[in-house]
């Protein structure tokens, strides 16, 4: 018989959920109500919540120090760019391994995991040296290679664990018809994985948007993304924090509404496999 | 009609053809009041010099400090100019790194740049960066608390002159605290002070044979002193607190005394962010009675030339003109004698309208002309510098004893066994880097 709470506890239940939402958001939101106060009222004690004279200075000199839209255009190409990149190698990855699994595949899916366990830092100097040799520094092709790269074992993980649910024997199904192996991952197994695609391509764009360790390292004026753009305004000599919030407002702004608008699938990728 | 659009063609192909032909140099900078006025004055450079476009990499100090060092050390070129500190600068001289800049442009007046701040950046007798801004570490007090609480802090305090006036303006019942001093680890942050204050305590970071100091007498009373004051008049959760945060609380009234980076003078006397503008005087960094010794903190931002650039001569046409008097004098007629960038330049403390627009002048100057990096401390020591040792592995073992240090701030462990654990962990560090060298 299936347990339905009462309306208290469904009231309970509602809100310890949005009372932990609004914790989790609070951060965000006091950014953006920061962004809005003069450098005085971002550090007055006791801080105002939103009585306060508010004003869009700090837009405009953001606006006015800072080229916006070229470190915007450059998140879009790296974030954008890495994610398609990134399925393109990740999708036949992951149909070998969910379909045509060997007895190595699940060691290989753990090294693949581990290489996130390594601390960037620890090879900063042999990729800068890469990078230089190969005329890459302070290039977008060079930044869409290596966030690829970090975010590859994370997309071929979301894609093995859809893939896994497709029934194999649709496949067996499309190669008895004389589906290749081409038209068999393109026609037959794509289609089906959209949703999971989808979730996956939503969320790799996020992390290669918040990609804050190699964006920095690798840039300098040319093809500095969002990252370096909040980088500029942080200081520890000196009170800029309604300024910093201003540029940090700007730069989450874009992932922001994106997230919004694609929460379902986001929620659906996330959770994907978890109640059975 | 026709001429006319012929004209305009002709300009437009002229304009193209020299931007097309004009020298690119990226400049990495740090982000404070002082660097961003001078991109916003940029313009003066660029009209002047047609034939040299400026790309700007702004970035936080210690974002900047890794990615300029990464560059360097592996002859990236990404950086035609970068801002680097005193500290850099002999470290990476030694590595053949920086370009000398021993002939700039005639009138430039390197003989006009402060004597301590000169022998900083001059690496066997050749300059290597020149100065942009530079500064040294003071008392900044609120004469309001001072008087009400009966007392005086003379121009050159002792600690305990300090002590007893923290003591007094205490009043932890309106969140008001005697004394605000850096507790956030960093080799650049709390050990910046605590190494400025061992100094005025007669204290080294390491005896001629680079062993260790920090379990001597002197740092042990410069340590037990530094927590005791925190501890009864500081204000609480200081092991989180660096510049800024000590900054906020001292603008919002809530300390009396702080004892911080010179620059810190311009902010706190500012009427548009303080709310004790005309409430605050200076006095000297302290010392120990019998001490002569005033901490010898000394820092500037310079610009320096990596050797991996392609761009050396319109790089150093850059650095002449930001660091020149003209420059200086630019500043003044933009915005004021008061946001003239301070510590460089002798000329500027001998400018009566700057000491008539900056109150904090005076005691600047004396700062910086008694900080003696080149001999930190009272004994007789194998490094240089003066809030930091010229090594480097400063940076690694600084932060790491500036960790427990902090630590004993938070109450987390004892001042001895905080003291212990140091001089063990330097002198583990020193051995497996090979000193003595």
């Amino acid at each position: 018989m299936a347990h339905t709470p009462t309306k208290g506890r469904k009231l309970l239940f509602t809100l310890i959920a949005w009372t932990i939402g609004f914790l989790i958001f609070f951060p965000i939101l006091w950014t953006i109500l920061t962004s809005f106060k003069t450098e005085a009222e971002a550090i007055a004690s006791p801080p105002s919540f939103v009585f306060f004279d508010w004003t869009l200075d700090n837009y405009v000199e953001v606006q006015e120090r800072s080229a916006y839209f070229r470190h915007f255009w450059n998140s879009v190409v790296i974030s954008v760019g890495s994610t398609v990149l990134g399925l393109l190698v990740a999708i036949p990855a992951a149909w070998s391994m969910a379909f045509v699994p060997s007895k190595q595949t699940k060691n290989v899916l753990m090294w693949m995991l581990s290489t996130k366990m390594l601390p960037p830092v620890g090879v900063l100097i042999p990729i800068y040296l890469i990078f230089r040799d190969a005329g890459l520094l302070d290039t977008l092709t060079g930044l869409v290679i290596v966030v690829m790269l970090i975010n590859l074992p994370i997309i071929i993980w979301m894609l093995f664990t859809y893939f896994r649910e497709i029934p194999g024997e649709i496949l067996e199904a499309a190669r008895m018809d004389g589906a290749g192996l081409r038209s068999e991952i393109l026609y037959v197994l794509t289609p089906m994985a959209v949703p999971g695609i989808a979730s996956t391509l939503l969320l790799n764009i996020i992390l290669a948007w918040n990609e804050a360790f190699w964006t920095l390292n690798l840039t300098a004026a040319k093809s500095a993304p969002l990252t370096a753009f909040i980088a500029s305004y942080s200081s520890p000599e000196g009170l800029f924090y309604a300024k910093l919030s201003a540029a940090s407002t700007m730069a989450i702004a874009p992932i922001l509404i994106l997230g919004w608008f694609s929460q379902k699938q986001l929620v659906r990728g996330l959770t994907f496999g978890a109640v059975k | 009609m026709r001429r006319s659009i012929w004209a305009a063609g002709a300009v437009s192909v002229l304009a193209f053809t020299a931007a097309a032909h004009a020298e690119t140099i990226t400049i990495a900078t740090v982000n404070n009041g002082d660097m961003i006025r001078m991109q916003k004055l940029a313009e003066d450079f660029t009209k002047n010099h047609p034939d040299i476009q400026l790309e700007w990499v702004t970035l936080e100090e210690n974002v900047l400090r890794q990615r300029v060092t990464t560059d360097i050390a592996t002859k990236g070129g990404q950086y035609d100019v970068m801002t680097i500190g005193n500290y850099e600068v002999p470290i990476w001289a030694k590595q053949d790194w920086l370009v000398a800049l021993d002939d700039m442009p005639d009138g430039y007046d390197t003989d006009d740049i402060l004597p301590s701040i000169r022998s900083a950046l001059t690496y066997e007798d050749k300059l290597y960066a020149a100065p942009f801004y530079g500064e040294s570490a003071m008392v900044m007090y609120r004469t309001d608390l001072a008087e009400k609480a009966g007392v005086e802090i003379p121009d050159q305090p002792t600690w305990t002159d300090i002590k007893k006036a923290a003591e007094a303006m205490t009043d932890k019942s309106n969140e008001v605290y005697g004394i605000c001093l850096r507790g956030k680890p960093g080799w650049g942050e709390n050990m910046a002070f605590l190494t400025a204050m061992a100094n005025s305590y007669g204290a080294a970071w390491f005896d001629k044979d680079w062993k260790a100091q920090l379990d001597s007498d002197e740092w042990k009373a410069a340590v037990n002193d530094y927590l005791d004051m925190m501890n009864e008049d500081g204000p609480p959760g200081a092991s989180s607190n660096g510049f800024n945060e000590n900054l906020s609380l001292f603008q919002q009234g809530k300390c009396g005394i702080w004892i911080d980076a010179t620059v810190a003078a311009s902010f706190v006397t500012d009427p548009d962010e303080s709310t004790v503008a005309d409430k605050v005087a200076f006095a000297q960094f302290p010392n120990k009675e019998g001490v002569d010794n005033h901490g010898n903190w000394l820092w500037s931002w310079n610009l320096a030339i990596p050797t991996s650039t392609d761009s050396e001569d319109a790089a150093k046409q850059f650095i002449a003109w930001a660091t020149s008097k003209d420059y200086t004098k630019l500043v003044a007629d933009k915005e004021g004698w008061r946001a003239a960038p301070p510590g460089t330049r002798t000329s500027l403390y001998e400018n009566e309208e700057y000491q008539k627009a900056a109150p904090f002048a005076e005691m600047t100057l004396n700062s910086m002309q008694a900080a003696t990096p080149d001999k930190p401390s009272v004994q007789d020591v194998p490094y240089t510098g003066g809030q930091f040792v010229a090594i480097p592995e400063f940076q690694g073992i600084g932060t790491a004893v500036g960790q427990m240090f902090s630590a004993a701030l938070a109450g987390q462990m004892s001042a001895d066994q905080a003291i212990q654990n140091a001089q063990q962990l330097t002198n583990r560090e020193m051995t497996k880097a090979g000193y003595p060298k």
